[in-house]
């Protein structure tokens, strides 16, 4: 069907009206994220601090953090492949990702945890 | 100083249950310490770190981690079942631990510093759960696949490493060879106590496998590289270097097994222990005086190996037993074992290992090889005359009686053998055919015997129903 330019643009903005209902639904999404640490190093509490502050910014009231320390629990680190550590795995929603590190790249993360979309961040910069 | 240097122990060795490579590393790999294996794509390193854990267990009663990066437990237990090592049981026992690491770079993201705590905490758990004194990283440089930042890896690298001496463990860690280096990423520079190097090349299209220890802080070890074998049973390393002119050597004599040819050698026969060339050109009788010696060492009741390169077993016993010679009964009762495979089968290096390991297993008193010159499509001269040097030698220290016949190609000169090992032999033997009214007539004459009155005749020979016979005695 072939389509007129105004017709095309008139589209495009229901879509983005349809994305934007799909995101405000998003918002009711439930997120499980478990942080794996080594003891209590200075690595460890810095990367707890950092995710608790991006949970609590982003994700307030939907989100639910366990924090493991792999000292205490070692079979919890060869079921999830934990390698490194600190070691974020978002559960839910699926898909299921790995971030590593202390949690310092807010930016990173929050594209990560989808929660700031990737096209967005390149046009604010 | 080297009063007081014997006197001290040196660093303890961690016995591998390897065979041969105990010897060319004097006991072992440095206990408690890191060994690094290297080598290209199926050399073998993933086996050798195997069998370091499985036979240290079984062999050693020391138990064993097995952290693999590569494959997962199911595959690697599946792998090497066909080797005898049941590596399922021994987890089940408690023995054993098998732990598979796998990063996904694709689903990871970096956020910051990190380290490989969880890596350290994954092995040391496993460690203290089996109380492991033993240790196999393979391959660990799958790490940098996975890990963004090399410098923290590095860094973490070395602390495991050392973090690996502090629990006092003998470790393996396993790496692919670089282009330039011994390692893709330059890992010897953090394992450097002891260095193994496996190698896989092909020479005339067949595949030969060696072994060589690069560096071994704190100890002596062979520095040659060292023929291996990969079998039904795991590696081989065939340790040479243990080999030389020290043989011991004995009086006693071994009868040839033809009556009338042993009054030819002062009536004794050869001496035990000797090596024994028996040459001549195609149908002079070269594989039934073999045969013959065969049956008379196994009527004494002592036994024989017989490589053939040429014949099936079931040929060799159904020629000999037209000449009335029964190889099948000593077979059956185990005094004869028969060994046949083509030359070109496998490299010269590994038919060396294999008659080395069934000469140490069959123990014999007599070993035939039929014939040398057949390796000549395999190898060249050199390779042959050294490769014969060696089991010429090793028989030797096992005091063991050695045949080995050769084919003179016709038009050569007789007094010439084919592969130029006639200064190893202590005996030579040499067969022809003459042709007097008509007839082709056998002879044999002893062209060198060491160190025994031997007859200087041209005896002329046939091969009757009833074995060999000598025409006429000789004085």
């Amino acid at each position: 069907m072939p389509k007129k330019k105004d017709e095309t643009h008139r589209m495009s903005s229901l879509e983005k009206d349809l994305i934007k209902k799909a995101k405000e639904a998003d918002k009711s999404r439930k997120y499980v994220l478990k942080l794996y640490v080594a003891g209590i190093t200075v690595q460890s509490s810095r990367a707890i601090k950092n995710i608790t502050q991006i949970c609590e910014e982003n994700l307030k009231d939907r989100y639910d953090l366990q924090i493991i320390d792999i000292y205490q629990q070692p079979a919890l680190a060869k079921g999830e492949q934990i390698i490194v550590a600190p070691t974020l795995i978002k559960k839910l929603p699926l898909p299921l990702r790995k971030f590593i590190g202390n949690m310092a790249n807010k930016e990173k993360i929050l594209v990560g945890l989808d929660l700031q979309p990737k096209e967005e961040n390149g046009n604010k910069d | 100083m080297a009063r007081r240097k014997s006197k001290l122990k040196g660093i303890e060795k961690c016995p591998t249950g390897i065979r041969g490579l105990d010897e060319i590393t004097q006991g072992g790999l440095p206990r408690g310490r890191p060994t690094l294996v290297c080598g290209s794509a199926g050399c073998g390193k993933t086996l050798l770190a195997m069998e370091f854990v499985v036979r240290g267990i079984t062999e050693y009663n020391e138990p064993g981690v097995f952290m693999a990066f590569e494959e997962n437990a199911q595959e690697l237990a599946k792998n090497v079942e066909s080797l005898g090592m049941d590596v399922n049981d021994l987890v089940k026992k408690n023995k054993m631990a098998v732990d598979y690491v796998h990063i996904e770079k694709s689903e990871i993201e970096e956020t910051g510093e990190y380290d490989l705590e969880g890596l350290f905490v994954r092995l040391g758990s496993m460690i203290d759960q089996i109380g492991a004194k033993r240790v196999v990283l393979d391959t660990v440089e799958a790490l940098f696949a996975g890990l963004p930042n090399e410098a923290i890896l590095r860094a973490e690298l070395r602390r495991l490493f050392r973090w690996l001496k502090s629990k006092k463990v003998t470790a393996i860690i396993t790496g692919e060879k670089g282009e330039s280096t011994l390692t893709r990423h330059g890992l010897e520079e953090y394992v450097s106590d002891c260095v193994i190097f496996l190698d896989h090349r092909i020479i005339n299209q067949v595949a030969t496998r060696r072994l060589r220890i690069v560096k071994y802080r704190g100890s002596q070890h062979g520095t040659n590289e060292y023929p291996t074998m990969i079998d039904e049973t795991g590696l081989s390393v065939l340790p040479i270097s243990s080999l030389g002119l020290t043989y011991p050597v004995t009086t006693s004599r071994v009868s040839t097994g033809i009556p009338k040819l042993d009054t030819m050698f002062a009536g004794k026969g050869f001496y035990r222990g000797s090596s024994i060339l028996l040459s001549g050109t195609a149908g002079t009788g070269k594989s039934s005086i073999a045969a013959s010696f065969a049956n008379s060492v196994c009527e004494k009741g002592e036994k024989c190996l017989y490589f053939s390169f040429e014949e099936s077993p079931p040929q060799i016993i159904r020629n000999m037993r037209s000449i009335g010679i029964d190889l099948e009964k000593w077979e059956k009762k185990g005094l004869l074992k028969f060994h046949s495979s083509r030359p070109t089968l496998f490299g010269l290096e590994a038919h060396l290992v294999t008659i080395h390991k069934l000469a140490e297993e069959f123990k014999p008193h007599a070993v035939i090889v039929d014939p040398i010159t057949s390796l000549t499509s395999i190898g060249e001269t050199v390779e042959i005359k050294s490769m014969l040097t060696r089991v010429i030698d090793f028989l030797k220290n096992e005091k063991v009686t050695g045949i080995f016949t050769s084919l003179t190609a016709a038009g050569n000169a007789m007094e010439q053998s084919e592969v130029g090992i006639s200064s190893l032999m202590d005996t030579w033997l040499l067969l022809r055919n003459t042709e007097i009214e008509g007839d082709r007539k056998r002879m044999l004459y002893i062209l060198k015997s060491r160190g025994m009155a031997h007859s200087s005749k041209v005896q002329q020979f046939m091969i009757t129903n009833e074995g060999i016979k000598l025409l006429e005695e000789a004085k």
